[in-house]
């Protein structure tokens, strides 16, 4: 499904991703670790077209089709998702109106009539529910003076709703105490199928021992300097990262 | 002949069409002289700095309209917050249209200022009020006065409330190739008794107009007074608001100012805090494109202690549009607790958009809390880049983030339908679609 291919990108003539590949196949949960600065979000962030990075080498594959020229709606619209670790304040614009655009001009792009208004609301009530989500929550605006667990929650909410191909975690789990965490899993959990994919972005191992991966990559330095299975996970929870920098400088 | 040769001139022949035996018209003359002496303000005046009036003295306005007009209700629904049942006052370039208009004496006076001026039974207010607070020095103020004749009358005695908010809408038709208009209102809230308005200018051709308009509003002790300036006009219409404001103790006027279009717009909002533990309040949402201007210009003065002040007006700037802030507080010496903020905050989404922003604090008491602050940014990439990975595209999503930079000047609408209008408006000058109502 997703291909990435000798991928550099810089921001500023600073290079942070210095060749990574990666494969992801339907019905895959891949986890992307490493320490602090290692490129990770960058790494999210390029896949999601954000124009602040420049692609100067590389690129990322979406089911045989180069994304290179999309711009991130585009990549929305076929199917990319990136939770953020950091969601933005929209005041005046609630969560429901939110979704009914995001969903429309997915639709529109498309070519579907919008949706109707009353399916619209039977879809938002039970992605809602899945996620425990008040329905109250729905009509207060768009991340403003939410928690840092509610606005990771609206994430998983938003993805629920736009049932993307791949999502892209960022640092999903950061905020979260253990209850919003295992809600949150559960989400992803429920939305994972043998046609879509997860790449899940994090620093520790918490948040994979609710959502379990079928491979681990250590990041580091922008490129991926060690892959396995989910006991590579433990493996950096019990060791932290330093062997592995030490490994990677060798 | 230019602008103001035509104006002295023919303010003669206003004088065939007036009581020149009424107390009133010693005022009108009086201000005609201020006119004379000072004319039009020049960009050399501070005041006056980023705005010129030049353009528009060189255009030969019609100052009388020559007929009475008539619109068809349908035609013109629109402009009317016509979801709900309102008071309205209108005039048809610059003449009263008793077929569009709601007015009523029951219990309140909402109607016509050339009643007011004329009629005996409103002598004894016009005395204590008429061209009390405006300005007898300010030119354009002066010139409103010479020539005031028409416009909004509006009398709500010691505890009342209207039944409605009152519409005062002006419609210029075209009728003449270029039309001058100079309404005058006077608006009158009298002990604890409350008052909504919406005013709106409206021009229906692409012929030019020129309206210089002067309110006096007088908020007496506990009054609450909401006055919303809807400014959406077409791109040939020009529009000098001057209001001016004088409160007493405890009272609460909350002027909000929504400029989206026209030629030239300057709002002179003036006011005056005559009293005590009183509330003051402008805001402002502006968004322009085109080469439209727009140049706000407020003052209050706190004259007496324990008083608040709060000012906030937001501007997203395109194309090659101008805008102008320009905010004075005066504190006077005895004025001690005072409150009094200010913010303006703007984006410009265009290379060649500008605003000027000042704010102008001369304080003289040393108990106050005085706080201002400007900003003039462009949009945040970080939001517009969530947006977009949400399939929203480029342009809606610019939309979203400035609806949502504005979004707290409309929270204080009280008029849920006229929010509404607002919002349309927003969303029609942003020029989106996002499948709800904005």
């Amino acid at each position: 499904m997703l291909k990435i291919n000798d991928l550099h990108a810089s921001v500023e003539d600073k290079e942070i991703l210095k060749g990574i590949n990666l494969e992801v196949n339907a019905g895959e949960v891949h986890a992307i670790m490493g320490p602090n600065g290692s490129g990770k979000s960058t790494l999210a962030s390029v896949i999601a077209g954000k124009e602040e990075f420049e692609v100067t080498k590389g690129n990322v594959v979406l089911d045989g089709e180069d994304l290179e020229d999309d711009a991130p709606e585009d990549r929305a619209h076929k199917g990319v998702f990136l939770s953020f670790q950091y969601p933005v304040e929209i005041p005046g614009v609630s969560v429901t109106n939110f979704m009914k655009t995001a969903i429309n001009e997915s639709r529109k792009a498309k070519g579907l009539e919008d949706m109707p208004a009353n399916q619209m609301l039977k879809l938002i009530r039970e992605k809602a529910e899945m996620l425990e989500i008040d329905r109250k929550f729905l009509s207060r605006s768009l991340n403003e003076g939410f928690s840092g667990g509610e606005k990771k929650r609206n994430e998983i909410f938003q993805m629920a709703m736009l049932e993307p191909k791949l999502a892209i975690l960022d640092e999903t789990d950061s905020g979260l105490d253990i209850d919003a965490l295992r809600i949150v899993a559960n989400g992803v959990n429920k939305l994972k199928s043998k046609d879509n994919a997860v790449i899940v972005i994090t620093h520790y191992q918490r948040l994979l021992e609710y959502i379990v991966p079928d491979f681990v990559h250590v990041l580091h330095n922008g490129k991926i300097v060690k892959s396995g299975g989910k006991e590579l996970a433990l493996e950096l929870e019990a060791k932290g990262y330093d062997w592995i920098k030490q490994e990677a400088t060798v | 002949m230019d602008l103001k040769d035509k104006l002295v001139s023919s303010f003669m022949a206003f004088e065939n069409n007036v009581d020149v035996e009424h107390p009133v018209h010693d005022v009108r003359t009086e201000a005609m002289k201020n006119f004379e002496t000072k004319g039009f303000p020049s960009k050399k005046e501070e005041a006056w700095k980023y705005t010129s009036l030049k353009g528009l003295q060189k255009i030969d306005f019609s100052i009388f309209p020559k007929q009475d007009n008539a619109l068809a209700y349908k035609d013109v629904k629109k402009y009317f917050i016509h979801d709900i049942d309102t008071y309205k006052i209108v005039f048809i370039d610059g003449i009263y249209s008793s077929n569009l208009s709601e007015t009523t004496h029951d219990g309140v006076d909402i109607c016509l200022m050339s009643s007011a001026l004329t009629k005996p039974m409103y002598k004894q207010i016009i005395d204590v009020y008429f061209n009390k607070v405006a300005s007898k020095d300010e030119s354009l103020t002066t010139l409103n006065t010479a020539f005031s004749r028409e416009g909004a009358y509006i009398y709500i005695p010691k505890n009342k409330m209207p039944k409605k908010p009152v519409e005062i809408v002006h419609f210029a038709t075209g009728n003449e190739a270029a039309l001058m208009l100079q309404p005058r209102n006077l608006i009158i809230v009298e002990e604890n008794a409350e008052l909504q308005v919406i005013e709106r200018h409206q021009s229906l051709t692409s012929n030019e107009v020129l309206t210089n308009a002067v309110t006096e509003i007088f908020a007496a002790k506990s009054a609450i007074v909401d006055y919303y300036k809807v400014q959406n006009d077409a791109s040939t219409a020009s529009l000098i608001d001057n209001t001016y404001i004088n409160q007493k103790d405890k009272s609460f006027v909350n002027v909000h100012t929504f400029s989206f279009g026209g030629k030239l717009t300057r709002n002179n909002l003036n006011f005056y805090q005559n009293g005590e533990y009183m509330d003051s309040t402008m805001k402002g949402v502006t968004i322009l494109g085109d080469k439209q201007h727009v140049d706000h210009h407020t003052l209050v003065h706190h004259i007496e202690p324990n008083c608040e002040s709060h000012q906030d007006y937001k501007g997203i700037y395109g194309e090659n549009s101008t805008g102008v802030f320009n905010g004075k507080i005066i504190v006077d010496k005895i004025a001690q607790k005072t409150n009094a903020f200010q913010q303006n905050n703007n984006i410009l989404i265009s290379d060649k958009a500008t605003i000027n922003t000042k704010p102008q604090l001369e304080i003289f008491a040393d108990d106050v809390k005085c706080s201002h602050g400007c900003t003039i940014g462009q949009l945040d990439e970080d939001a517009m880049f969530y947006l977009q990975s949400r399939g929203i595209p480029e342009k809606e999503a610019r939309a979203l983030l400035m609806y949502a930079f504005a979004n707290n000047i409309l929270e204080s609408v009280r008029i849920p339908e006229l929010k509404m209008r607002i919002n349309k408006l927003i969303a029609n000058k942003l020029g989106v679609n996002l499948g709800f109502d904005l």
